[in-house]
């Protein structure tokens, strides 16, 4: 089993070999996000029941959660690629987590405008310096400079080596500022704030959750892939460029 | 160690050589303390609260003035170069680096941040904390910013990204830092706080070198 993934995982270091899967795998992979997400919405907008405290408004934790969980995700299959580029040198995972990176900060950034509608009716204020808020909002600065230092650095696989340096360090540090936003926070916990987590979720919301953080790992995978598909064209069309230069 | 000691001693050299070298960064740290007041106006009490966070972030900023050339003149001269022919540990280098950066910034912030926070009407019972953290926490954030010159070093103008890389990463230290000054101004037990920055500043003791090595490394091969 395991001389078969590390096989296959080789072979798709040929980008052109990537190609070809993507080309076959990203039409089902769209479809099948666009029935999960009609199935996942309408069961949060009409089969699970307005909370009793927070009325409709509960509505928007169909897609705050789940961009929450993505945001999460994705920083840790950025990791994965960042070992993936410094140690096995695998082409592809540079292009991976290249094109990871603006749709996790994407995520990262529906998760925090969701959080500051979803703030307003709750508690009064767009903003509020509540833990988790203030950790998601450090997270999305942290891609936000994975981004930056990718397009600064112009030689490609220079970038890739220094990005993967930085992913792997913030992934190390994450926890600790999670924890350490979490201590600072429980220092200055304003007076009157409405938990997000006091009532427990039921299940009739559970199920449409579910699905709906299954539609966000659907999409992330069809994007990427898209991404990554566009990036090997990039690359070659580039390459070409270059070839075609030195032979005039 | 002798090349430690070697490139420790080149540095200090170089800095004081610069001119200014130590007092440049205090007087950095001064005028940004000189600002408070016309910022948030002269309300004695109300900058006496702030005066731990400030003295802080003030710290932070200073910190971050000099980081983006610590290893982008020895690039452009050379002697990055050299020193990775030489074979020695390029770990050690960049230890030997990030000390002569705290000596000459951390270093005299922490001694000097008394004297301001007396300008800052900062409770008396909580200067010597507050200098306390000052000392072992900047070199946390001398550290976290090392591996960000490490990785900015082929970057022309590497300042302003250099500071997006490196603020996220220093948040714990300021956290911690500033909770032992304001325990202490309001006259709580400080220890807890104080033992976590010491850990922050191990953690980035063991992480940092090793990392802002191997990013060295990366760019030049």
């Amino acid at each position: 089993m395991t001389d078969q993934t590390s096989g296959s995982l080789l072979r798709l270091a040929n980008p052109a070999v990537f190609n070809r899967l993507a080309d076959r795998l990203i039409a089902p992979f769209a479809v099948l996000t666009l029935l999960l997400f009609v199935w996942g919405l309408y069961g949060a907008f009409f089969v699970s029941p307005p909370d009793y405290q927070q009325g409709e408004t509960i509505r928007i934790m169909f897609i705050h959660v789940p961009s929450a969980w993505m945001a999460m995700f994705v920083y840790a299959g950025m990791s994965l690629s960042a070992l993936g580029t410094l140690i096995w040198r695998h082409p592809m995972a540079d292009v991976a987590q290249k094109c990871a990176a603006p749709l996790g900060a994407g995520f990262t950034l529906l998760c925090l405008v969701t959080g500051s509608l979803w703030g307003k009716p709750m508690w009064g204020t767009w903003w509020e310096w509540d833990a988790r808020m203030t950790s998601v909002l450090v997270m999305f600065l942290i891609y936000i400079g994975v981004i930056a230092l990718q397009q600064a650095i112009e030689e490609p696989n220079r970038a890739a080596r220094a990005v993967a340096i930085l992913t792997l360090v913030g992934a190390v540090n994450l926890p600790i500022i999670k924890f350490s936003v979490d201590w600072w926070s429980t220092l200055h916990q304003p007076a009157s704030v409405f938990r997000m987590d006091g009532p427990t979720i039921h299940g009739s919301m559970l199920g449409p959750l579910f699905i709906m953080g299954i539609a966000f790992l659907m999409l992330y995978i069809t994007l990427l892939m898209l991404f990554m598909r566009a990036e090997v064209m990039n690359r070659r069309a580039e390459r070409l460029e270059l070839l075609a230069a030195e032979a005039d | 160690m002798s090349a430690f000691s070697a490139v420790l001693k080149r540095d200090l050299r170089l800095a004081r050589r610069a001119g200014a070298g130590a007092s440049l960064g205090l007087m950095f740290f001064l005028v940004l303390i000189a600002i408070v007041p016309f910022a948030i106006g002269a309300d004695q009490k109300l900058i006496s609260r702030l005066a731990p966070a400030l003295l802080w972030i003030a710290a932070l900023l200073a910190t971050l003035l000099g980081l983006d050339r610590l290893f982008q003149a020895d690039e452009e001269d050379g002697a990055l170069d050299q020193f990775l022919l030489s074979g020695g540990s390029l770990t050690m280098l960049v230890l030997a680096k990030a000390l002569a950066h705290w000596l000459v910034t951390g270093l005299p912030l922490s001694l000097a941040a008394p004297v301001l926070g007396l300008m800052l009407a900062i409770e008396p019972q909580a200067m010597l904390p507050l200098s306390l953290s000052l000392l072992v926490g900047t070199p946390a954030l001398t550290l976290i910013g090392l591996v960000g010159a490490a990785l900015t070093v082929s970057l022309n103008r590497g300042g302003l990204l250099l500071s997006l890389l490196v603020v996220p990463t220093a948040i714990p230290t300021l956290i911690f830092g500033v909770a032992v000054a304001k325990a202490a101004a309001e006259g709580r037990d400080f220890a807890m706080p104080l033992t976590v920055l010491c850990g922050t500043t191990l953690f980035a003791l063991a992480i940092s070198p090793i990392a802002a090595a191997l990013a060295l490394r990366q760019a030049r091969g």
